[in-house]
Formats: C-alpha cells, structure tokens, sequence
C-alpha cells in the first residue's frame, strides 16, 4: 500500500513539474506572457531608476529606510533614494491631467501592496504625489506628464480587496 | 549600514559624482570673493559663513551650532505676525480652528506690563536646546538633537505619547490630530506624531536662511552658526548683552533674544 501511495505521490509531483512552466508562465516565463492577475505598476516618467528595477522590487523598502536614517538624523540629502524623488518619478495623473495621490488604487505603490496586502504608513506624513518646485526640479528629463496621460487609461482599475487600507488612508476607518 | 548591492554600482558613482558637483556650484555660490592666486590654486574668502551650504552627501557635525538671536525691539505685533505666516507657508501648517489643539511650529508671546501699559511682543518657537528636556524623556529616541543643535522630531519613530509636549518649558511642541494630506515635501508631518520648529532645517543644509528669519524686520532675527567665531551672530553674542528665555532650567538654548 505504501508504495502504491508513493507512486502516486511521485507521478503528482512530475506532472506538476511538467505543467508548472505553462500554468505560471509570469512567474518563470517572459513578463509580456503575465497572467492578468498580477499587478502591473505604471512605468516611471523621470527616467533612469536610481538602481536596477528588479532590485528595487525586492529591497526598496530597505533602501528608503537607509536614505530616511541618514537624511533625518544627519541631514543627507543626496537625491538617491530619497522618497521625494520616487515619489516625483513615479507620479501618475488621472484622466483629468491631476496627479492622483495614494487614495486612488492607480497609485504607483498601492498597484502592489495593494495586491500584496502589505499597509504602508509612510503617505501618513509625506506627501504622496508631486506638489512644489522642489519637486518639478527634481524630475530628470523630457516632460513627464506626457507619459503619464496616457498610462492612466492602460493602468489596470484594480481590485477592491484593500478597501480597509482605502478607507484607512481616506481616514474613515477609524 | 545595509549590505545590499545594487546591480549598477557604477551608475551609483556616477549619480554621486553628479550630486557632488551641484552642490559645489552650490557652495561657490555662496562665496563672497573667489581670487585665483597662481595657477592650480585658488583662494576662497568668505564674507560670512552664515550661510554656506553643506554639500548634499556630508553629515552634519559638531562644527556648527546653528542658532538665532532675536531683537524684542525691532517687532511689533503685525511683525511678529508675518513670521508665524511666513513659517505656517514654508512648512504647510495652519489654523484649522481649532485653537486648543490646532499646530503651532511658532507663535506670538505678548508681554505687557499692567502697571505701565507697556507692550512688546516677540515670536518664540523651539529654542533648540543644547540640552533639551523633549529629547531626555522622549521614550522612543524620537526626539533628539542633531549634531549642528536643531533639535527635532524622527517621526518614523515617535509614538505620539506627548511627553515632549510635557517636558518642554517653551510649550514649542504641537500633536498633529488630523490626517493630512500634500504636505510639503521637505516638510513632511503627519496624524499621531509630535511636531515642532526644525529651525527650516531644509533650507539650512541648503545654505539658505529660516523662513521667519527671511520675513522678519531687517535685523530683528539673525539666523547664523554660534560656534563660528568670525560669522555675524556669533560676534554679535559676544558683543551684545543677549537673554535667554528661562535661563534658570540651564538648557543653553540655540535662540537668543535682546531686549525682552
């Protein structure tokens, strides 16, 4: 008997292993082959990102503390890093060629942690889209409400499985 | 401090090497007189250092003990007034009317003496201690003094418990109670963190004045580094018979005032 259940385990497992490549072809295959359900974070308008995008996707929040300690408690202020400056480049307008903030699910940051149910608190005190000069001057390059306007019409309308966060953020859910 | 490699390290160099020469085009800016002396070498001469930039990647330091000297004398109420806006603009508080628990990065103190009718009035914000009260019971670090004395508060930290609030003698410190939304970038301020005066410390890694020093009566505020002995407020604290509010606590405050 138990061997039985062993084979069966076995045959499981390779017929798992075969089908995986065409079940999750997002995750191992071509990012244009992306199933539907994944988040699809609106392109950056300022540029060149301060480090390789796919290192950004997995320690931007380490790197945004690092640059927080540094500007906060010994006045660092280099542009790299710093929120500002993501916050400047990532911008995403609306179809009225406003800048949406963090209460729209089209935000840049909330496309994922939105999908990754992960609350960020850092839009509690810092502003979420682009407001001064400083900000203008800060974005690198070409004009970048141009990109924007049109991204907002292929940005993807987003689930509403983060409505707490939503109304958190909105500050009706207290 | 993170052992984290970026993948294009060189673009890293690149960027700070970029950063570097901004901010030393920067730091010529603010030089009063540049003489070339003999090829390859150039003499800086400075006709105050009360508003040299730091460059951006440089920590602050002990070096400089940024401070302000405030003359009662030279305001009158609406003075004062225009500084409590010109602060309200530059950093995005404002009265929402609730005057009990509304932010109030700086105020105006009337003084008056009930025998004589005598009026002045005079701003008072933090007074960036060199030992302050706020920073010794803060629970959490939050509140800490930076090493060139602006005292402020790390808001990624603070737990909104108002302790500070309790402990400072000047009550300098506001508790934010509402969710805000576009606050400046340079300022950023936010609902269950304490906040108080940072001395514009954005403008001042920049080079740049406070906002209430900028709009405050020629001469009435003089924003500038109390260790550096040839710049104009320290030669004006050793000149002038300065006060210091409450000097009985031994706080050493960074903000002096005459004629109070």
């Amino acid at each position: 008997m138990k061997s039985v259940v062993i084979l069966q385990r076995l045959i499981l497992m390779l017929v798992m292993i075969t089908f995986s490549g065409a079940v999750l072809p997002g995750v191992v295959g071509h990012a244009a082959a992306q199933p539907a359900w994944m988040p699809k974070p609106p392109k950056a308008v300022g540029g060149k990102c301060d480090a390789d995008p796919k290192w950004m996707r997995k320690w931007h929040m380490k790197a945004l503390d690092h640059k927080r300690d540094e500007t906060m408690h010994k006045g660092i202020r280099t542009r790299k890093f710093s929120l500002k400056n993501c916050i400047s480049c990532h911008a995403v307008k609306d179809d009225n060629g406003k800048y949406i903030t963090v209460r729209d699910e089209r935000h840049f940051c909330r496309t994922c942690h939105d999908y990754a149910a992960v609350r960020i608190d850092c839009f509690d005190c810092h502003a979420s889209r682009p407001g001064d000069k400083m900000d203008k001057a800060a974005r690198a390059g070409g004009n970048p409400h141009e990109n924007a306007t049109k991204m907002s019409s292929v940005i993807r309308k987003g689930d509403t499985a983060m409505a707490d966060f939503h109304k958190y953020i909105a500050g009706e859910g207290k | 401090m993170i052992s984290l490699k970026p993948d294009d390290r060189k673009s890293e160099k690149a960027d700070r090497e970029a950063e570097n020469d901004g901010s030393r085009r920067a730091f010529l800016k603010g030089a009063a007189a540049v003489m070339a002396i003999a090829p390859g070498m150039t003499l800086y001469a400075y006709g105050t250092k009360d508003a040299v930039a730091k460059p951006l990647d440089e920590a602050a330091t002990r070096k400089n003990r940024w401070g302000l000297l405030i003359d009662a004398a030279k305001f009158t109420d609406a003075d004062v007034d225009r500084c409590v806006a010109a602060c309200q603009k530059e950093n995005g508080w404002k009265n929402t009317g609730h005057p009990l628990t509304d932010a109030q990065w700086i105020r105006r103190v009337n003084i008056t003496n009930k025998k004589t009718g005598e009026h002045f009035s005079l701003p008072m914000m933090c007074q960036h201690c060199a030992e302050p009260p706020c920073a010794d019971v803060c629970p959490t670090g939050a509140s800490f003094r930076r090493d060139d004395g602006i005292v402020l508060v790390d808001k990624h930290i603070c737990i909104g418990c108002r302790y500070c609030m309790m402990a400072c003698p000047y009550k300098a410190r506001s508790f934010v109670h509402e969710h805000l939304e576009d606050q400046k970038s340079y300022a950023p301020r936010g609902i269950g963190t304490v906040e108080s005066c940072t001395m514009c410390v954005h403008r001042v890694d920049e080079g740049r004045q406070p906002a209430c020093v900028e709009a405050a009566p020629q001469g009435a505020m003089v924003f500038g580094d109390l260790n550096d002995r040839s710049g104009k407020l320290a030669q004006l604290v050793e000149r002038v018979a300065t006060q210091q509010v409450r000097a009985d606590l031994n706080l050493d405050p960074g903000v002096r005032y005459r004629n109070i």
